[in-house]
């Protein structure tokens, strides 16, 4: 049932294409119909692996050959960490149509664009030939461009072409470490099994390992090449830059999880504490910066690169429990990001007109539109890591398992939590709340359509549901962790 | 047939009971019917769990077990004790005290119901979870609403008010969280019970050492120092103790009446329960090493927050110093208990003693501080926003209900016998004195200073001659007559029959000296 997903949304888009140009709401009907099926069947597929596969398995899904002379297959596979993000992105996905409701402007391409970049995500999380999920890669980034070119706000030319071109040079450094892989291991095949299990020479490793990880953590926000996170996602319009923040971010995690660590573990083990410090800087620098902002939307750019901090630092502990909350905060912070950017870019915004936190006070929203700031305080607790939503769950697992390990970076890793309390509460006190006594009269806004409170019902009660039961995905997640493809990673065992 | 889960469903009640205020939020008044009626389930409930509690019984009572996140060895752990039963009541006291306190709050009365019950569940959370996972929950669960309640209701300083009390208390629990995630990371393990056995036989720190030591910390005694000082801050912003008090004058002074009663009343002794329960099992050791720094922060706490009160004009203030004042006598308690005294048998009464005062002195405190505030905020109300010390006088002629049970409010509060405040100050220094006789020296000149602000209180607002503007001064209305009328009758009947709470405080005080 899981590569449906990535059918299901491609014919989507194809669909959207075929339509008259002017049926706007047929286009956007289209689009749910099409998010919410790719949903039904990622539900469906998880539900399932859990009944059928042995806990943990790596279950195959397709397998054919497609480009035969150069050991190239088509191999969709899933275990409970692809599982976990392809459930993310089918959530994502729907809740993005519901916060795009209102665009009218080329409502079709808009969709189609949408439609596409989901369903290469659905592919990246997918596939396990390391050519393919490289195409699928690039298919989630060139829509991208132009979702933000042509619908986006903000310096849109400057942020979707500086997003473009670090996307493109990570990538460029991942394909020079795919070809490098296929030459050095001469077994003329790219499926990431078969190339994780050849042993590659520790000094091929070492450089391998560097450009591959980096490459891919390039579009994850690894300080210090996370400087096109902030613009873009100011620039990408609502529900761009919900999917930005909230599932392609993980495709750059989720590659250096998937690939470069998997394949050249010697070369992750030379360069953990290295990357380990940057994840840390991440933490620090983005809850810093966020705290020193004027645009909302900014703030929660820069709070997206301290929160995949958490996941790069999560991955670097190589530890069960400290990947297991990577794993966990990818899933945690696609949902959070995301419902923060929908209240920011399109609940607030697109009624208040700006985001600067200083005209956005004497507006008084907490009067002027209720629901908008419950849901603004809501997701700024989850984004805080209160417990009870998912994100504390994940970052304390990350901790958890950093304690050990990196000591002095897990107490400054605890510094970047205090700046991320204060930054969200710094915006809520900003963002809702007229200071002067007595209040203004309250602006009218127009009041909040179904959809929003449909698309906010979804992310929070996400949130929420993790946060409260976390074995609801830390059952797919713990034991992948176990299974044999990640042995590679416990240097002297693992708690 | 399985037993109902009593302790979830009393924590679940005021949260269904503040979404369905919420969710009535177009009917303000119903809307608060709602919340007060939940309020009063909840009562009815904890009423319930005392009546059911067998005080004969050791160990935990209504305990609910569950695995909730197995892969992280997290259960869904709750019981009760002794300790947990007086604190649980007295949350569900105070709660409908507070509405009442607040009942024609001007802004939103729906969400400032609905708030209020979100605290009083964590509260109830906090108080019952026996799992640390579950019970950080709780314990923040509370500072959402206690946040919002300052932020949204509070007086003109509110939001800077309410962003120190937020940043601070969470300061403290990101310390705490540190900590607590390097004990699982030692010991795989998140349950207080088995933390706690763990430290009985001083194997905490060796875990912490084979698992942590190495470049950063390089010896086992500064490691488990570091980790007891993470969670130590936690408790000691929330309770507070001096230094880490600054947040608490401003935050109970700029407070609406309602969150000022439950913020005094039942949050500062979630910090006060955190050094009973968490604290002194799991650091023995550790607090004995810096048992001397510890008690001269609670001797700094009771004779430093006396003289500032003494030196207040604003009667919120004055209120505000008081209650930190007491709550120090807590910790004085707490800190005098764990000294060595060689033979685990000997010395146990006094320690005993020290610990029975500190519930007893929890318990009654809470119930005498929030009338106090809720007295500050009458008078705050019919003087139209004035509440100096010197804007007042004479209003006994006036108001001589009024005067008269906020004068047993504040002999209470100073500890005269006969009324609840006595016997757990007094029990705290039966123990202290021989154990740590200095400490206890210095603290009764915080007694003696506390009597003389309260009395001063009562004379300069009640004696005199009374001021023309405040000829019209209104007595005590049923309402408000009625609002008062159980607690000031539970200041007598607990003044004369401490037994009632001494029954219940005094196993879960000898389990702890167990520990000790």
């Amino acid at each position: 049932m899981l590569p449906w997903t990535i059918y299901i949304s491609f014919l989507g888009a194809l669909a959207l294409v075929l339509l008259p140009p002017e049926r706007r709401r047929a286009a956007r009907a289209t689009a749910l119909l099409t998010a919410l099926a790719g949903l039904a069947a990622a539900l469906g597929g998880a539900a399932q692996y859990e009944r059928h596969a042995p806990p943990g398995a790596l279950v195959d899904l397709v397998n054919a050959p497609w480009i035969a002379n150069l050991g190239i297959r088509f191999h969709l596979a899933a275990d409970g960490i692809s599982v976990t993000l392809v459930l993310l992105t089918g959530i994502a996905a729907v809740a993005g149509v519901l916060f795009s409701w209102n665009i009218e402007s080329r409502t079709r391409e808009f969709f189609a664009l949408y439609l596409a970049l989901i369903g290469g995500v659905y592919g990246v999380f997918l596939s396990f030939d390391f050519f393919l999920l490289f195409v699928f890669y690039e298919i989630s980034i060139i829509p991208k461009y132009f979702l933000i070119t042509v619908w986006g706000s903000t310096r849109r030319e400057y942020g979707a072409m500086k997003l473009a071109l670090y996307s493109l040079v990570g990538s460029a450094m991942v394909l020079v470490g795919l070809i490098a892989a296929y030459v050095v291991s001469g077994s003329r095949t790219l499926d990431l099994l078969e190339l994780a299990d050849y042993p590659f020479p520790p000094a091929f490793q070492h450089w391998a390992f560097l450009l591959v990880f980096v490459g891919f953590a390039v579009l994850a926000g690894l300080w210090p090449f996370h400087t096109w996170a902030p613009t873009g996602h100011v620039a990408a319009p609502t529900a761009a830059s919900m999917l930005l923040a909230g599932v392609v971010m993980k495709l750059g995690a989720y590659g250096a999880l998937r690939v470069a660590m998997t394949l050249f573990p010697e070369g992750l083990f030379f360069w953990q504490n290295v990357i380990a410090l940057l994840a840390v800087i991440g933490i620090v620098y983005g809850a810093a910066a966020a705290l020193v902002q004027r645009d909302l939307k900014f703030v929660i750019g820069y709070s997206s690169v301290s929160h995949m901090g958490f996941v790069l630092l999560g991955l670097m502990t190589l530890t069960q429990i400290g990947l297991s909350g990577a794993v966990l905060q990818m899933f945690s912070h696609g949902i959070v990001a995301g419902l923060l950017f929908a209240v920011v870019g399109r609940m607030i915004y697109d009624r208040a007109h700006t985001r600067e936190l200083s005209e956005l006070q004497p507006m008084n929203l907490s009067a002027a539109a209720p629901f908008v700031a419950a849901a603004f305080v809501l997701a700024g607790a989850a984004s805080m890591g209160i417990p009870g939503f998912s994100g504390f769950i994940a970052e304390f697992q990350v901790l958890a398992g950093a304690w050990g390990i990196f000591p002095r970076l897990t107490i400054l890793a605890g510094l970047g939590i205090l700046l991320g309390i204060a930054y969200v509460l710094r915006v809520w006190i900003k963002a809702l709340f007229a200071e002067n006594d007595p209040m203004p009269a309250a602006v009218r806004f127009e009041p909040v359509s179904i959809p929003e409170r449909a698309g906010t019902f979804l992310l929070l009660g996400t949130t929420l549901l993790v946060g409260l039961w976390p074995s609801v995905l830390l059952n797919l997640i713990a034991p992948t962790l176990r299974s044999p493809q990640f042995q590679t990673l416990w240097k002297g065992g693992s708690p | 047939m399985k037993e109902l889960p009593l302790l979830t469903l009393l924590t679940l009640m005021p949260l269904l009971g503040g979404g369905l205020a919420l969710l009535a939020s177009r009917q303000p008044i119903l809307s608060r019917r709602i919340a007060f009626a939940a309020a009063l389930l909840a009562l009815a409930g904890a009423a319930f769990l005392w009546a059911q509690f067998d005080t004969a019984r050791p160990g935990w009572q209504f305990v609910e077990r569950a695995a909730w996140v197995p892969s992280l060895g997290i259960d869904y752990y709750l019981g009760l004790d002794g300790l947990g039963l007086l604190m649980v009541l007295l949350s569900a006291l105070l709660v409908p005290f507070a509405m009442l306190a607040s009942w024609n709050i001007g802004r939103n009365p729906p969400l400032f119901f609905a708030l209020i019950l979100f605290l009083e569940s964590g509260l109830f959370g906090t108080f019952t979870a026996l799992n640390f996972f579950h019970w950080f929950i709780f314990w923040e669960l509370g500072l959402l609403p206690a946040f919002f309640l300052v932020k949204i209701w509070g007086g003109p300083a509110r939001t800077r008010a309410a962003t120190q009390f937020f940043i601070y208390t969470l300061a403290g629990s990101v310390a705490m969280l540190l900590s607590f995630l390097a004990l699982y990371a030692a010991t795989g393990l998140f349950d207080f019970g088995q933390l706690a056995a763990l430290a009985r036989q001083d194997a905490l720190p060796d875990a912490l050492f084979a698992r942590l030591g190495g470049s950063l910390f390089k010896s086992r005694e500064t490691l488990a120092g570091l980790v007891f000082l993470g969670v130590f801050l936690g408790f000691a912003v929330k309770a507070p103790l001096m230094p880490f008090h600054t947040w608490l004058p401003s935050a109970y002074a700029e407070a609406p009446t309602g969150a000022a009663m439950l913020l005094t009343g039942a949050m500062s002794k979630m910090g006060v329960y955190g050094f009973l329960r968490i604290l002194l099992p799991l650091f023995p050791g550790q607090m004995r090493a810096l048992q001397t720094p510890l008690l001269c922060l609670a001797v700094a706490t009771i004779v430093f927050s006396a003289a500032a009160a003494l030196a207040q004009r604003d009667l919120k203030r004055m209120a505000a110093y008081s209650s930190l004042n007491h709550v120090g006598y807590c910790l004085l308690g707490i800190f005098a208990a764990v000294q060595l005294t060689g033979p685990a048998a000997a010395w146990t009464t006094e320690k005993a003693a020290a610990l029975n005062g500190v519930m007893l002195q929890m318990f009654n405190h809470g119930l005498t501080a929030a009338a106090l505030f809720y007295f500050v905020g009458l008078i705050e109300q019919r003087a139209g926003g004035l509440r100096g010390l010197d804007d007042f006088g004479g209003l006994r002629k006036a108001a001589p209900v009024f005067c008269g049970l906020m004068g047993i409010t504040l002999f209470a509060s100073i500890g005269l016998p006969g009324l609840n405040g006595f016997v757990g100050e007094f029990l705290i220094f039966k123990g202290a004195l021989p154990l740590v006789g200095w400490a206890a020296a210095v603290s009764t000149l915080g007694l003696l200073i506390t009597a003389i602000f309260l009395l001063a209180i009562l004379q300069r607002v009640f004696s005199g001659p009374l001021q023309e503007r405040w000829s019209a001064w209104k007595d005590l209305t049923t309402g408000e007559r009625l609002a008062l009328a159980p607690v000031i009758a539970l200041m007598f009947l607990l003044g004369i029959c401490p037994q009632i709470l001494v029954s219940v405080s005094n196993p879960a005080a000898l389990a702890i000296v167990k520990l000790l």
